[in-house]
């Protein structure tokens, strides 16, 4: 396989990430795209790893997903805390950051 | 067309259909299950270029446990309904011109690039062995770290729930 494939498999999931975040009100659905964009550039770090014979691209594709974790771990303990004040997770009305 | 080829056709189309599967529909939980299909397709891939590792990491860490987080917390709040608000029209269409432009912007840049084949010999970079020893010598330091960053989001994670609830009881 051409190496462009896989550049362009991940540059569409990284578009249709993008769109995703900008098109959406709902707050878990937004973080759901950004998961979307993160999983698209650790596609592509894993085909640039078998192009260069190099095991530290796939090193680095598990720190984002430890990355990952910490950030939905933190970011969904937000959610739910602005879900019990607000009673809603639609990011028209989280747009205040304070009360 | 080969095995590989095919393969690597139906998971490419398998997951550009997810992913977008995420984004149009207006359930929540069909976007979470569409979320799930995606990874199982990119982990397709990932065994397809020899990390089997990653692709077993990605199903356990990312399809186990953080898309059951997003369930038990869409599960939670109740969210499950057809009800969500829309953004109107116009921000809708701006949104998907714009990334629709990011990706031809990138894509006419990375058309003309030298074709660099990936072979479809069999390397061993991707098993558990030859990452671990990566892993244990060369990015110790980062991996004690993360370490690190994993405990302060585990308590930042408890933080906040509990500063929620306390603040609810003072009302």
């Amino acid at each position: 396989m051409p190496i462009q494939y896989y550049l362009f498999l991940s540059l569409a999931l990284f578009s249709i990430g993008i769109m995703g975040t900008l098109m959406r009100r709902n707050a878990i659905v937004i973080f759901m795209c950004i998961e979307l964009m993160l999983n698209a550039v650790n596609l592509l770090l894993v085909a640039f790893s078998k192009m260069n014979n190099d095991p530290g691209a796939q090193i680095f594709v598990f720190f984002i997903m430890v990355v990952a974790a910490a950030e939905v771990a933190v970011g969904l303990a937000i959610i739910v805390m602005m879900y019990r004040k607000v009673h809603s997770v639609d990011i028209n009305i989280l747009n205040r950051l304070k009360h | 067309m080969s095995a590989y080829e095919a393969l690597f056709w139906f998971l490419t189309v398998m997951a550009i259909s997810c992913a977008l599967g995420v984004i149009l529909s207006r359930n929540p939980v069909s976007s979470v299950l569409f979320l799930i299909a995606t990874f199982f397709a990119i982990s397709g891939h990932y065994i397809l270029m020899n990390a089997q590792f990653l692709a077993i990491v990605n199903i356990i860490v990312y399809a186990g446990a953080i898309m059951v987080l997003f369930l038990f917390v869409i599960m939670l709040m109740n969210l499950n309904a057809d009800t969500e608000p829309q953004k109107n029209k116009l921000v809708q269409i701006a949104g998907v011109v714009s990334g629709g432009i990011l990706f031809l912007v990138i894509l006419s840049a990375l058309k003309s690039s030298t074709a660099n084949t990936l072979e479809q010999t069999a390397t061993d970079i991707g098993l558990i062995k030859n990452l671990g020893k990566t892993l244990f010598t060369k990015f110790v330091l980062p991996f004690e770290i993360s370490s690190v960053l994993f405990l302060s989001a585990m308590i930042g994670a408890v933080v906040l729930g509990k500063k929620g609830e306390s603040h609810n009881g003072q009302n």
